[in-house]
Order: structure tokens, then sequence, then C-alpha cells
């Protein structure tokens, strides 16, 4: 997996400082050297990396998945890339503001030869912290791109007072539960907060503090929001396999995305999966170390998700 | 032609081609390689030429006359045995994704949507397909150009004003290829499987049941096969009835433990190369499956990106993703 090319992909509103943020990632002095995907070619210009224009060419898969979209282009522009190994060390894909997340997303989970060669090592949101209010209530995409995020940057936090950094704080978190919130002015993040981040280790998923679970209650999100759930001890994968397939099946177009770590009855590594809709990827990873609790993770996002049912169907996995 | 008994691997001189090739052909009897990183090595003593200065060669294709080449640089190039190249088109920098040759010295790129063809006179023509173009193949006879897109393809008559007669599939389609005879089409999908359509009456054929993408096609010298990549042999598609492979199974040739991705029929018999993910290369005859030895499996080489047989088909290129390559010499 480690010689797979690591992608970020950048997603975030009209105006909410993606550009600035990439700009930022591509200026600073750190002896890598990017490939970019954009969609225009605009306000960057870099010498040593490698920009690529892409057409946000959505594609839906002839595989009897309605919800399983992938970006063409994206696909042969990868394929294209890997032509040219050694030139540079990692990809980064800019969506344009209005973009679904979902299909980049999958389509690292469903091509076989992008999947191959390159792995999502996260999905970076940037947040406009003055207009996030109102583009919850009018943009939809804004909702599924938060909920995307492994990572938030949350921006333009001197527009704002500290009391409404509080709310959009909490606005996000209604959202989505786990992703690393970072804020900042003009989009200025240390780059390890936003490179490397490798999504498929989960560990700081469910670092979720309880008081963040709570207010999730408090701030529903009527349309979408985050079911985390962490069960003390092992869990059977001949009972929790069935059902999450089934789940993911079931409620695929609801479920944008999930993730867990769980703990398997006699697997003493531990078991890590994730998915974009019905799309399910899972791996055993390094062992339990000595002095860690055995516990199984995972976190739901998506729409209409019905709390009681999952943590009652999951509890029934328990050993 | 071929002794079954023994193994040609004696009979492949190396190449460090030291770049992912992206194709190993002839260019009639004068083998050429076109790497990734930009450079062409023609000739028998590997003559290396930069038609693309250095930008990246994308996607290429050779026939009896010249080397095309499509680059990140947005241009498209035509390279003859002697070296010199001549700039057939210049999209500005865009990725060229596709490139076809046609009879007559007429060329045709694609770049996103548009699609160009050029006479062998020089003269252009644009159409901007519904989707991004994934490929392209002139037809046998006459100057018509299949492209293949987003659900279905098109066939194209660049010097008629009417619209391109569409074809529809649903699914994306990759590479396309016309049978020889040109009662043919036939589309490899991102969905494992392959399409076709017999043209005269626009009847479907799905040819399915691949375990990856076929990115590699070619026909028999008669026309009757269609050799495919995909599977962990071999798929080798009947043509030669009038309904061609509907309702037939497909041979299957060299089956091993690994995918191929990459199929060369010989010119003159019913002889087809086939290039594995590991490296490996075999001969497979048609008629009786016998199968010879021309390149074992090689670690951290790479899979076969290309092969291809001069004229008189008694040589092959070949190279792979790591940039190693070589010429078979049949005895």
């Amino acid at each position: 997996m480690s010689d797979k090319i690591p992608v970020t992909v950048l997603t975030g509103y009209l105006g909410a400082g993606k550009t600035t943020l990439l700009n930022r990632i591509l200026t600073e002095p750190h002896g890598k050297k990017f490939a970019v995907i954009v969609n225009e070619f605009g306000e960057i210009g870099i010498d040593n990396d490698l920009v690529v224009g892409a057409d946000e060419e959505v594609f839906e898969m002839n595989n009897g998945c309605i919800c399983c979209t992938v970006r063409g282009d994206l696909i042969r522009i990868i394929e294209g890339l890997m032509k040219r190994k050694g030139k540079f060390d990692a990809i980064i894909v800019e969506t344009t503001g209005l973009a679904d997340p979902a299909p980049v997303a999958q389509t690292f989970f469903v091509d076989e030869d992008v999947s191959a060669r390159a792995r999502l090592d996260a999905v970076i949101t940037v947040v406009d912290a003055r207009w996030l209010k109102d583009q919850l209530k009018d943009a939809p995409e804004v909702k599924n791109q938060i909920a995307f995020a492994d990572v938030i940057v949350l921006n333009k936090i001197d527009l704002v007072s500290a009391d409404e950094l509080v709310d959009v704080e909490k606005n996000i978190r209604a959202i989505n539960a786990y992703a690393t919130i970072h804020k900042t002015t003009r989009s200025a993040v240390s780059l390890d907060a936003v490179l490397g981040k490798n999504a498929f280790d989960l560990d700081r998923i469910l670092d979720i503090a309880p008081e963040f679970l709570e207010d999730v209650h408090v701030h529903h999100d009527e349309s979408v929001q985050s079911v985390a759930i962490n069960l003390p001890g092992d869990i059977d994968p001949e009972k929790f396999m069935p059902w999450l397939n089934e789940f993911t099946q079931a409620e695929g177009p609801n479920i944008l995305r999930c993730k867990g770590i769980l703990s398997f009855k006699d697997e003493p590594k531990r078991f890590v999966f994730q998915g974009v809709h019905m799309i399910l990827d899972g791996d055993l990873q390094r062992d339990w170390k000595a002095d860690e609790v055995r516990q199984s993770k995972m976190v739901f996002i998506g729409h209409k998700l019905n709390r009681a049912v999952i943590e009652k169907a999951v509890e029934a996995c328990r050993v | 032609m071929i002794d079954a008994s023994e193994s040609l691997t004696q009979r492949v001189e190396p190449i460090e081609a030291g770049e992912h090739v992206i194709a190993a052909q002839f260019i009639g009897e004068q083998p050429v390689l076109a790497l990734a990183g930009g450079t062409v090595l023609l000739g028998m003593n590997h003559q290396r030429v930069q038609p693309h200065g250095d930008a990246a060669i994308l996607v290429a294709s050779a026939d009896e006359t010249m080397l095309l080449t499509g680059g990140d640089d947005g241009k498209i190039i035509s390279t003859k045995p002697d070296g010199n190249s001549t700039v057939l088109g210049d999209e500005k920098g865009k990725w060229i994704d596709a490139v076809a040759i046609g009879s007559s010295g007429a060329t045709a790129w694609s770049t996103g949507k548009k699609v160009v063809a050029r006479d062998g006179k020089g003269d252009l023509k644009e159409w901007l397909a519904p989707t991004t173009a994934q490929g392209l193949c002139f037809a046998p006879k006459g100057y018509r150009l299949a492209i293949s897109h987003y659900n279905g393809s098109s066939l194209w008559f660049p010097n008629t004003e009417g619209k391109p007669e569409f074809r529809e599939w649903k699914g994306s389609h990759l590479d396309v290829t016309f049978s020889p005879d040109g009662r043919f089409l036939v589309t490899s999908m991102q969905e494992n499987t392959l399409h076709g359509w017999r043209l005269a009456d626009g009847k479907d054929m799905r040819m399915s049941g691949y375990p990856s993408k076929t990115r590699s096609f070619s026909w028999s010298h008669d026309g009757y096969w269609l050799a495919t990549s995909g599977a962990d042999a071999a798929i080798i598609w009947p043509f030669k009835d009038k309904d061609g492979p509907m309702g037939k199974a497909p041979r299957e040739c060299g089956v091993r433990h690994s995918k191929v991705s990459a199929v060369s029929f010989h010119p003159r018999a019913l002889v087809v190369a086939i290039g594995y993910e590991d490296g490996c290369i075999l001969l497979c005859r048609l008629t009786d499956s016998a199968e010879l030895l021309v390149r074992p499996a090689v670690q951290n080489e790479g899979r076969i990106t290309s092969m291809g047989w001069n004229k008189t088909g008694n040589r092959m290129v070949f190279g792979t993703e790591e940039g190693a390559a070589g010429i078979l010499t049949l005895p």
C-alpha cells in the first residue's frame, strides 16, 4: 500500500478559500512535487509541479448500483500520470465549488486500475466561517462537502465573532462528527495538517469528544448527520460483516461515508473499513497494541440515518 | 513456421528503454518504441529522438509509414523511420487522449470532447463529442472515424456535413476497433466487458466475463478472430460468421496465473503474441493451441504494455511498464 501515490482531494464551496489553500500547498518549501488536477487553470502557476486540466465528467457505473458514480476524466488522467512515475510524489485533485465529492472519492475505490496505483489520502474541505450558515440553507453541495471531509479547514475566522465561531463549529460537527477541524484565516494551515493524513489510518476517528456527540443531538441537522458508535470489547465478524453489507446495500444512497476500526473476536489485528455510499473497502491492519483498549469504533455519515436502529444492530454483534 | 519444441527466449535481443513503454510497434520493417518520458527509439540500432522535446508522450500508434504520438504538450507529431518529425496538430498544452492512423496518410486525435481528423493533404476537420472521446479508430475503407465515449460510440465522416451516426449503449466506452471487413465495431468498457455492434443492422453484442478492463485488441490477419486482454488468458472471439461472436464462446489461449495485458496477432499466420502483467510473453498458435515461451515472467519490470510485429512477420518488438523492452527474431 505504501508505494501507492497518495491523493488529496480539495473541496469547498465557491469563495471559501480553496485556491488560496492550493497555492499555499504548492508554494511552501516542502521539497515535494505534486501533480495537480484542476478544473480551471486560473491563478495557480507553478514551475515545479505538473498541472492537468479536468472536465469533472461524472459517469454512472453500469453495475446496477444507482449511487455508484465515478469521475471518468479522473480515471484517464491518473492513468496518464502513472506513466510518469517518479516525476511527482503526490496528487492533489481540486474540485469545483459546486461539486459533489462522492464521485471523486468513489473513483479511488471502484476503478481497479486507479486503486491499484493510487490511494485516497484525505478529503480536505475548506469552509467559509462567515457564510456557512447561509450556505447550509441554500447549497446542498456544502453539506456533502463537509460530510465527506477528513479534514476541515474552517477559514475566514477573522470575519466572525467568537460566539459565531462556536456556532459554526457546532454546525459542522452536526454534519460530520469525526473530521479534524483547523481554524484559519487566508487558509493558513500547516501542510502536515492537510497532507499525508492517511485517511485509512483511522486512529483519530474516534477521538471525538463526548460533548460533541451530545451537541449533535442539540444542533441536529435534519438532512445530514453523523452516527458514531463506540463499543468496548470484541464483536463477532460473522454477525457484523453480513449486517454491514446489508445495511450499506439497503441504505447506500443515504450513506455518504462510513468508517470504522473493529475489534474482532480472536483476531490479533485491527480490522479497518471505509465506504462511500454502497461501496465498502476493508482490511486487517496492524496488531492491537498491548496497552490498547480493544474496542470497535465506527461512524456513519448520511441522510435519514436512524441512530437507534444502527446502535441496536451493532450492539447485537457484540460477543 | 514455428517449431513447438523450443523456447524462443534465446532469440530475444533486450533493449534498455528505461521508461514506461507507451508503444512498441514497427514502422513497416523498422522497430519503434515510444516512451512516456518523450523519447522515441528508432530502428535496429535504437536511435534516440525527442519529437516532443521535454514533454511526455501519452499515446502513440504506428503503421507502415510513420509513428504518430500525442503528448502532454498538446502536440500531435508524426515521426518517420529516418527520425524526421512533423507537427500535425497543436492543441495548446491540452493532454492528447487518443490518436489513430487511417489509410492514405489520414490521422486523427482527441483531447477532451474535441476530435480532430486530418486527411492526407492536411485538411483539418473538427467535431465535439457529447462527452470525452476515449478511443478513436478509422474504418478500414473510406475516410470514416469511430469515436468511443460515454453511453456509446459515434461514426463520423469528417468530409460530410451530416451529424455523426450515434450508436447508443449505456456505460463508459474506452477503446474502439473496427473489424478488418468493416462489418463490426467493438468497444471495451469501464465495466470489464466488450460491446459490439453489427453495423449493418445495429445489432448489439455483449462480450462479457472479463475480470478486468480490456485495454488491448488485435485482429488476426484474416480478420476472423479478435484477441483481447483483461483475463488470465487471451480471450479470442470468432468473427468469421455473419453473426460474428453472437451465441458463440470465445477461444482461450495461454491460460496462466497472471492477467493478459497486451495481445498482438502475427501478420500472416494464426499465431498470437500474448503479454502478461508479470512480464511473461507467449506465442500461441490458434490451430492447435501450441505455446512457445518468448519471455519468462520478470520481477520488477512491470506488465507488458505493447507488442507489435514487422510486416513480414519474422520480428516482434515489446515493451513493459518499467522500461524493459526487446525484439524477438524468429528462426
